[in-house]
């Protein structure tokens, strides 16, 4: 089982076993992680779902369709070059043991 | 118990609810109290991927069960709130009371039924909730003609999702257009092309006489007022919904189209409190009218000025009204759809982008200011048509219809 390390804002870890196949959003949501709100529920239209990817594992990562890139600029927390929603990051054997770090606002 | 709050719905409002409350530390007990059997779950897959089994019930829970435990939120699933007893603030379900300190009217609203010969027959369905879809669901393995009574959000999103295969769709609506309640004519005029380029038939300005149903009961078309009969092994019916306000009436609590309550969501009984669906609220954006929304986006807004309201009380805080920029989506197809503002009073309206290249914005004018932008299939100009409006600055008709003007320049 991969494995997602979620960083929250004030440093806070959470090593979760991941499940692949379904969004790092919703890996964050089973396993009651705070700091992804996640309003619409995955249908890339609110960017309550904003993270920031640490380190190369980002390569790994398919590209971004433009609807995920116009919302991140929006997102509450300035954008990053390590920005992504969430929700539109589907987990893989491959991305076992990425860091996410969550923003401290996603409202 | 300590200061409880009671919750009647299990939907959209009540889940943020939940969140929002224990995000601002309150330490009271919840309860909600949901006449769902299942945990609360997104309902805006219910009429895409879900019907077309692209997702499954497991990826519609919003929240896992762990999520109450560990909140110690009282889910209670199943329960239907009979009575509500204001004088003794406490809430009835059946045979268990719960007594309150605060009580949150989250229970959404009902589907508008059809009211013609055959409505009730076996293959005439509605979609509000996941026994709804799963019933559809279940139908279409023996179904190859779909009848759907109304153009609206729901109607056309399903119509999409089941145009696949050899299911043959038509849609039905009375009005000269569809989602004509929503949306402007240039975008209602877009997706209604799409859709029949898609091969869906549209028929408009059309209503439905009855229900055909055969000698075995089974659904076998609809008759249109012309007298022309269209095959349909299954109808689906989407004319809107109806605030759910009968516990609320019936306790006595103001209601007209909603439950009433104020721009902090507080009813005339200041204990009780309504958000979602079924809130009447004033609203800036309509210009201060009182209106009723029907949005993910209201229900979670509102789910938070009301958890901001509990949680102040008592702690010497001041809670912030309800001020929110209304928004919607719809995906149709491969299409998005997103809205921003309320199209009141429009006078004018300039098209930004290109229809005919299937990505545009419509924005829409009251003397002069900006009230609302539909975008199809264009993220960007959504996003900073919220914040436009938020901020209440209205680029010119002119600026807003040149694609080469940068709006975000105006919002400094």
């Amino acid at each position: 089982m991969p494995k997602i390390v979620f960083i929250e804002s004030d440093g806070t870890e959470h090593s979760v076993d991941a499940k692949a196949g379904i969004s790092i959003m919703e890996n964050a949501i089973a396993n009651n992680i705070d700091g992804i709100e996640a309003e619409c529920g995955g249908s890339c239209m609110c960017a309550t779902c904003h993270c920031f990817i640490e380190g190369d594992i980002a390569s790994k990562l398919p590209a971004m369709e433009s609807d995920e890139d116009e919302m991140l600029g929006f997102a509450a927390e300035e954008r990053r070059p390590s920005s992504r929603l969430s929700c539109q990051v589907k987990m893989t054997d491959e991305l076992d043991g990425i860091v996410v770090h969550l923003p401290a606002e996603q409202t | 118990m300590t200061d409880p709050v009671v919750v009647v719905g299990g939907g959209q409002a009540a889940v943020q609810l939940c969140l929002a409350l224990r995000k601002e530390k309150y330490s009271g007990d919840i309860a909600v109290l949901s006449d769902d059997e299942s945990l609360p779950y997104h309902r805006p897959p219910l009429s895409k991927a879900f019907v077309t089994g692209e997702t499954d019930e497991e990826k519609l829970v919003m929240r896992p069960a762990s999520f109450y435990e560990t909140r110690e939120i009282d889910l209670v699933l199943g329960a239907t709130a009979t009575g509500i007893d204001l004088a003794n603030r406490r809430v009835v379900t059946g045979n268990t009371g719960y007594q309150y300190r605060h009580l949150v009217l989250a229970n959404g609203a009902v589907s508008r039924k059809l009211s013609v010969e055959g409505s009730d027959a076996s293959g005439v369905f509605e979609l509000r909730n996941l026994d709804d879809a799963k019933a559809i669901k279940r139908q279409l393995e023996s179904t190859s003609s779909v009848a759907v009574i109304g153009a609206g959000f729901i109607g056309l999103e399903v119509a999409a999702a089941l145009n696949r295969g050899q299911c043959k769709v038509t849609v039905f609506d009375t009005a000269d257009r569809v989602m004509g309640r929503a949306v402007s004519v240039e975008v209602s005029d877009w997706f209604a092309e799409m859709h029949r380029a898609a091969g869906i038939d549209i028929l408009l300005n059309e209503g439905v006489a009855r229900i055909c149903v055969d000698a075995n009961g089974r659904t076998v078309g609809v008759e249109r007022t012309n007298g022309d009969v269209i095959d349909a092994d299954m109808v689906l019916v989407g004319i809107g919904v109806l605030p759910d306000t009968g516990l609320a009436e019936a306790a006595g609590l103001a209601c007209d189209n909603g439950v009433l309550v104020d721009e902090f969501c507080r009813t005339a009984d200041p204990a009780v409190f309504a958000a979602g669906d079924c809130a009447n609220h004033p609203n800036r954006y309509a210009g201060g009218r009182r209106v009723r929304l029907e949005s993910i986006q209201n229900a979670t807004d509102q789910a938070r000025v009301v958890a901001s309201v509990i949680a102040s009380s008592g702690a010497g805080k001041a809670p912030s009204p309800y001020n929110s920029v209304p928004w919607f989506w719809s995906d149709q197809a491969q299409h998005s759809l997103q809205m921003a503002g309320l199209a009141f009073d429009v006078d004018n309206r300039v098209v930004r982008g290109s229809p005919a290249d299937g990505s545009f914005s419509v924005f829409q004018y009251s003397a002069d200011k900006l009230v609302a932008v539909d975008s199809v299939n264009a993220a960007r100009d959504h996003m900073l048509a919220r914040k436009l409006l938020a901020a209440d600055v209205s680029p010119t008709a002119s600026s807003a219809a040149d694609d080469s003007f940068d709006l975000k320049s105006l919002l400094g």
